[in-house]
């Protein structure tokens, strides 16, 4: 119980330190950022309204002290205040969020749990047979393939799939012109037409993490003597390898989620782009193409609280799974 | 040279030098004991001559318009030409200097700062140590990449700041290093309580001396994985960066290659050589760094090794021969 309450804290540090890196970065560059991004607008119609928004978005009024604005930003931020969208004025940053929020979550979700399913599977059996062709050809294989940048992956699936073979659609999150959104039987299945060939960009990225740590921590498990016991006790291969084994080797893999969360969620970003899927990613590209400065800053604070939540609750995952972790790591 | 320096305290360090036996105990010794170490440093390699001799590879300039529009490949252009009538090739050689030469002082600079966070946060306990550790956990658990978007993006929106490869490469830096500082800081935690730390002690050398002088050199090898790990990151990083147009869209590099081929619709049109050659080369590219990472792994952890003699006599591969 103490230790799940250190890690709430921790997260909420974590929280703060997000929150406070958005009120404190445009501070920080050179020069009066509201006057530079105000100047960068030029030649588009800028309305009064705009630039009050703006100027209130960077803070930069010097008769305010710097405590006092941060104090109104967060308490801005607790009441739901993200500002306002300069791109699509006048919606609030916050309703853009919540458009797009759903869309990301879907395609990250599902790609996770595909990815270390078919991931720790692979790489449990791989490290069973080791020294066979497939342990000494699968590596390499997926270490290419993570190596790929997700978007050109991508651009090579909508490519191949969508444009040549014309297999799977490859544009916008659903039917935009044949189906109206929501729960009719028409919408989800167009919804899940257009997930595929995104999931399958983040699970081809993201496979090589979870199969590479599986074989490793299990090589290391098989030389252990329980192992080598359970087989002498005659059981059947099947068990030794899944209830001895692997399911021993699997707490790393569980460790290093947050890692591979960050790196799902940033491929996601970047997917989501290529396939103008209505997710937060596209939502950020839009808002950097257009200075789109308040809307920037509330996608970031929207991936940086859904992955904070993320990793505690894989953190409570581990706790449940690893029983010196619940006694206070001794 | 710092590797042929290193006593047999460090575990990692001494097993990469007892399985360079029978060679000469040098740098090209251990590359070349680990056949994934070889292709990694063979196909990086292969990339750093390219960009160092983009001159003399193609008589092209790649940021001139030769063409009108965008031709397939041909003998002329063997990777065809962009949008603008530019040479592919051209672009693939210089753009890899750009690549490459960002992604490198980003990852320079990132492992100066996990070596400085990951050794102090591990050397120091009580406080201090505990309020490093969770500088770089926060770190570690902030999304790298999102993050730096949102740097890039202010720095590139304020007129003050023109030169956009110091800006990615500056953000590169500041959100990479909390992974390889974690991984130092296990390493330092466990080094700190060994005898030749307590003999530099009892001598009364320096703190600052006893962890850059005595520790550092024992965690060379880790630190060199982390650097190359990095540098595999903020390759990635940077091409995305680059991609999402928060680069200097009039410089040939990777991303921007890719960036003008979305922005064109290039595959939609079906020009396919517009964006194959520079994904294929930042996956290449990439592939050969990690693959030298895998390659330390395996120096480092023994068990990771495929030696199939011991293998056989732990775990029997037919199954049938221990079970009755």
């Amino acid at each position: 119980m103490r230790h799940l309450l250190r890690r709430v804290g921790f997260y909420l540090v974590a929280l703060w330190a997000a929150v406070t890196f958005n009120f404190i970065i445009p501070r920080l560059m050179p020069g009066d950022p509201a006057e530079a991004y105000i100047a960068k607008l030029q030649g588009q119609h800028v309305t009064r309204q705009e630039m009050d928004a703006i100027r209130q978005l960077f803070g930069v009024n010097p008769n305010v002290p710097l405590w006092r604005q941060y104090l109104d930003y967060l308490n801005g931020l607790l009441h739901g205040n993200l500002g306002i969208s300069t791109s699509q004025f006048p919606t609030s940053v916050l309703d853009v969020l919540r458009q797009s929020l759903p869309w990301t979550m879907g395609l990250v979700g599902v790609a996770l749990i595909v990815s270390f399913i078919s991931g720790t599977l692979v790489g449990m059996i791989i490290a069973w047979r080791r020294g066979s062709w497939y342990d000494t050809a699968i590596p390499p294989i997926l270490t290419f393939l993570s190596a790929v940048p997700y978007f050109w992956m991508a651009l090579a699936l909508v490519y191949v799939f969508g444009v040549g073979l014309n297999w799977f659609p490859s544009n916008s999150g659903y039917d935009v012109f044949n189906v109206t959104p929501g729960w009719n039987s028409d919408f989800i299945v167009s919804v899940a037409q257009h997930a595929i060939l995104p999931v399958i960009t983040l699970v081809i990225g993201s496979l090589a993490g979870w199969v590479l740590t599986m074989r490793n921590t299990m090589l290391t498990t098989l030389s252990e003597d329980y192992v080598m016991m359970a087989q002498a006790k005659g059981l059947p291969e099947r068990r030794v390898m899944f209830n001895y084994a692997g399911r021993n080797a699997i707490l790393p893999s569980i460790t290093s989620f947050s890692i591979s969360l960050g790196l799902v969620v940033s491929g996601s970003l970047l997917t989501e782009i290529v396939f103008n899927y209505p997710g937060i990613g596209y939502a950020l590209y839009q808002a950097v193409q257009a200075d789109d400065y308040a809307l920037v800053e509330g996608c970031f604070l929207v991936i940086a609280l859904a992955v904070l939540i993320a990793n505690f609750l894989a953190e409570l995952v581990y706790t449940l799974l690893d029983p010196r972790v619940r006694r206070g790591g001794s | 040279m710092q590797v042929t320096n290193l006593t047999d305290q460090n575990i990692d360090s001494a097993s990469i030098l007892s399985s360079a036996k029978g060679r000469k105990r040098t740098i090209v010794g251990v590359l070349t004991s680990n056949p994934k170490i070889a292709v990694g440093v063979g196909i990086v390699a292969f990339f750093v001559l390219t960009a160092i001799a983009a001159p003399l590879l193609t008589p092209y300039d790649p940021n001139a318009t030769i063409v009108t529009g965008s031709l397939p490949p041909s003998a002329a252009h063997i990777f065809g030409t962009t949008g603008l009538g530019q040479d592919m090739f051209a672009q693939i050689v210089y753009g890899a200097r750009v690549t490459i030469l960002i992604g490198f002082t980003a990852a320079i600079g990132s492992t100066l700062l996990q070596v400085f966070f990951g050794l102090t946060s591990g050397y120091f306990g009580g406080i201090v140590g505990d309020a490093l550790n969770l500088f770089i956990n926060v770190f570690l658990v902030l999304p790298g990449l999102p993050l730096a978007i949102v740097l890039a993006s202010l720095a590139s929106a304020n007129a003050a700041t023109n030169n956009n490869e110091a800006v990615i490469a500056l953000v590169l830096l500041f959100t990479t290093w909390a992974y390889g500082a974690r991984v130092l800081r296990a390493q330092t935690l466990s080094l700190k309580e060994r005898d030749f730390v307590a003999a530099a002690r009892a001598t009364g050398e320096g703190t600052l001396h006893i962890i850059f002088a005595e520790i550092l050199p024992n965690e060379i090898a880790l630190v060199a994985a982390t650097f190359v790990g990095t540098f595999v990151y903020a390759v990635g990083a940077e091409v995305a960066l680059e991609f999402l147009g928060l680069g200097n869209t009039s410089q040939a590099s990777w991303g921007e290659i890719l960036y003008w081929a979305q922005a064109n619709s290039a595959l939609i049109i079906g020009k396919w050589w517009q964006f194959v050659p520079a994904g294929l080369c930042i996956a290449f590219l990439c592939a050969g760094l990690a693959f030298i990472n895998f390659g330390i792994d395996e120096l480092a952890n023994p068990r990771l090794r495929v030696e199939r003699s011991r293998h056989r006599r732990v775990l029997p591969k037919k199954n049938k021969a221990v079970a009755p």
